[in-house]
């Protein structure tokens, strides 16, 4: 599993300690939701960054007022055909102003990634041969994109109607 | 009609090559069948009983004898020589290969057509009523906002993989030809006391094992904030749809669950949120949309009422014709026809190659070269001058589109049932093609009047069975096919859907049932009543007692 940022592969600095695993002294750390909801204090109090995992049922509602301690909202696809990840992508950047990493993890596919790219997803984890080769293909497929989302390409409703003026 | 610009021809462009890459990787390996499922699905691409099949759209039904030609070169080419129009204003093809069909897509986006959508968890082809543009009654032309929304739910990275299929239904007219009230959601467009469009905002209908009629869930909505209104039902239901049943996971199943109440207090939350956002609408877009439909250079003429009146008499079959299949248009001296694709003994919906050539010519020469498909499988002109239609009636009755039964109990809509489909419990085309040859005296079917009849071949009802005034059912009765009645559905702004007449008959016993229901209706009927008003008044027991009582039926509760 490779993590894609910025187009690059990247080493992941996240240690992520899931629901169970022992939280280490320090280094930045991702959780659970509901390790976050129950070791708060603790978390809060140890050297490192903090990122949590969000399960396809839990929508970000959930973190909306503890935004300001995350620097990493990890949102999980058990399946690829669950799309709800996208909207709550798109409500974490929207809705709650959440400006760190958003991280498409689980089934994540490469025909997929330029559906989450618009959704306001910066970083992918993918199982793939030639990770960065694959991303570059996978999000330079179209060069037109008929809705606003919450990246800043223009629609080509806004395009049409600059071209005139 | 609606011609691509640069940005649209771009993007079609650039999704064949993506689906070209992905059938590349697909029959290389790269990708599992389940992973290549969807994308083939969104490019309509569906698995069948014996091949593959492809599913084309005609956004909002409308379609130039151009792209006409080229659906009967693919028929030619890729296919068997025919096609099957559906119910949602698409034609499918039942035998192509995979190999082949990036090609197919490529030559059809040459003449602005694609498949995009047609199939998956994303929001379908946009349908509307077929005499959009020119009906007497119509209010605004809706296709403006169907092209919107193609547009707007093209590729939408939020909604491409929502709990299950979504489809869209606008009609501008107060009699509702596009069955908007059993969608997802259903836009009927009204004037305020300035004249200026707005929508009433449907949302929830749907058939399928669990049918529903639609909630209204907005009494108004300016035209500007369509897109912006939409994107917050879509997602609402995004979030929210049932995920852990493919049978619950239509909008309606958790519209009905939370109440129509609950739903617009979630949706109207995220409205507020992003009804002034890059989704607002701009005037010159919709003007600029609006150009495209701007009607063609009609002549000045006026009505020939009195012509085709002194006329009457000359020729029984063709003012049987003009009855049945021609519609008032809003322009003085021109007509509305319907092409009738539910000859006897044929299977609905279907035509092959040479005549799809030959409506393609005679659109040209009758009708601005346009054609329409409608949701009850048959096509129209729609532009015909009154002072032509006995030539035009003349070519339809040589190429076999002309039997006069639009609107009729032949003009049977109905799925592909066994014959095709692998969801099927029965084969539904062949009840379809019983009824044609048990009901053949065309002025006892004039005398019969409105009465349609749907045929679905399993509870998916793909022939829309709960909507149809007569619908029929089949169901799998210990290994053997059987169908089962239900009465009094519709689908217009009245909708209603069917009751359940009884226990189920084979085969053999529907053409003898349907004519039981009819003779009861006459026998029952008020003047002017057509067989659902005469059914509402009375109820469903004379009808039970027809079909039931006395007869020795092998009827299967």
């Amino acid at each position: 599993m490779a993590l894609i940022k910025g187009g690059r592969m990247s080493l992941d600095p996240f240690h992520s300690v899931g629901a169970e695993g022992e939280l280490p002294a320090d280094g930045d750390v991702l959780v659970t939701l509901a390790r976050w909801q129950a070791q708060r204090e603790e978390l809060l109090g140890r050297p490192g960054r903090l990122g949590v995992k969000l399960a396809s049922d839990q929508p970000p509602a959930l973190i909306a007022s503890d935004l300001g301690h995350f620097a990493l909202v990890a949102l999980e696809f058990p399946a690829f055909r669950d799309g709800r990840a996208y909207s709550y992508a798109r409500l974490l950047r929207e809705q709650f102003g959440y400006t760190g990493e958003i991280r498409a993890v689980g089934d994540v596919l490469l025909e997929q990634l330029h559906f989450m790219v618009r959704a306001g997803f910066d970083a992918f984890e993918l199982d793939s041969a030639d990770p960065e080769a694959d991303f570059a293909t996978a999000v330079g497929e179209f060069s037109v994109w008929y809705q606003p989302a919450t990246d800043d390409r223009p629609s080509a409703l806004e395009l049409r109607h600059r071209h005139d003026r | 009609m609606y011609r691509y610009d640069q940005f649209d021809r771009q993007l079609v462009t650039e999704r064949v090559a993506q689906f070209r890459r992905q059938v590349e990787r697909r029959l290389n390996g790269e990708l599992t069948e389940d992973q290549f499922k969807p994308l083939r699905l969104m490019n309509g691409l569906y698995m069948q009983l014996h091949a593959y099949m492809l599913r084309v759209n005609v956004p909002y039904g409308t379609l130039s004898s151009r792209q006409l030609r080229t659906f009967a070169h693919v028929a030619r080419a890729y296919d068997r020589g025919f096609g099957h129009f559906t119910t949602r204003q698409n034609i499918q093809y039942n035998w192509v290969k995979l190999e082949d069909t990036p090609d197919i897509l490529a030559e059809l986006a040459e003449v602005e057509v694609t498949a995009i959508q047609s199939s998956g968890n994303c929001v379908r082809n946009i349908t509307s009523d077929q005499y959009a543009g020119r009906a007497k009654d119509e209010l605004v032309d809706p296709r403006i906002y169907c092209e919107l929304l193609r547009q707007y739910s093209f590729l939408h990275p939020e909604f491409s993989y929502l709990p299950r299929k979504f489809k869209i239904a606008v009609t501008g007219s107060p009699h509702d030809r596009a069955a908007v009230a059993l969608h997802d959601i259903g836009l009927r467009m009204h004037l305020d006391d300035q004249g200026r469009p707005g929508f009433e905002v449907l949302v929830g209908g749907g058939q399928g094992r669990t049918p529903f009629i639609a909630h209204t869930i907005r009494e108004w909505l300016e035209p500007e904030h369509l897109l912006s209104y939409v994107e917050s039902i879509l997602r609402v239901y995004n979030i929210h749809g049932r995920r852990d049943n493919i049978h619950k996971a239509r909008i309606k199943i958790i519209v009905n669950q939370m109440g129509i109440d609950k739903y617009r207090e979630l949706v109207d939350a995220d409205w507020e949120r992003i009804r002034d956002s890059r989704l607002r609408v701009p005037q010159e877009e919709i003007d600029r949309i609006a150009a495209y439909f701007a009607p063609p250079e009609y002549a000045e003429l006026s009505d020939a009422s009195e012509e085709l009146a002194a006329r009457q008499g000359a020729d029984p079959e063709f003012d049987r014709w003009l009855a049945s299949n021609v519609v008032e248009h809003k322009v003085p001296g021109y007509s509305i026809v319907n092409l009738s694709l539910k000859a006897p003994g044929r299977a609905p919906g279907d035509l092959d190659a040479d005549r799809m050539d030959a409506v393609a010519d005679l659109a040209d020469r009758y009708s601005f070269g346009q054609i329409r498909i409608t949701h009850r499988q048959n096509l129209v002109l729609v532009d015909v001058e009154q002072r032509k239609l006995e030539a035009l009636w003349r070519a339809l009755k040589a190429l076999g589109l002309a039997t006069p039964n639009i609107g009729q109990l032949t003009d049977i809509v109905c799925c592909p049932g066994l014959d095709f489909c692998s969801l099927a419990n029965a084969r539904s085309i062949p009840v379809a093609e019983d009824l044609g040859l048990h009901f053949v005296d065309v002025d006892r079917l004039a005398l019969v009047g409105d009465l349609t009849l749907n045929i679905s071949g399993c509870m998916n009802a793909c022939g829309h069975h709960h909507v149809g005034n007569i619908g029929i059912l089949g169901v799998d009765k210990r290994g053997q096919e059987y169908f089962q009645l239900t009465l009094g559905g519709c689908s217009d702004e009245s909708a209603s859907l069917g009751d359940r007449l009884g226990p189920a008959l084979p085969q053999s016993e529907v053409p003898g049932a349907i004519e039981a229901i009819v003779e009861t209706y006459l026998g029952l009927r008020e003047d002017g009543e057509r067989f659902l008003d005469t059914y509402r008044r009375v109820g469903l027991e004379p009808f039970k007692q027809a079909v039931y009582e006395g007869a020795d039926s092998k009827a299967v509760a």
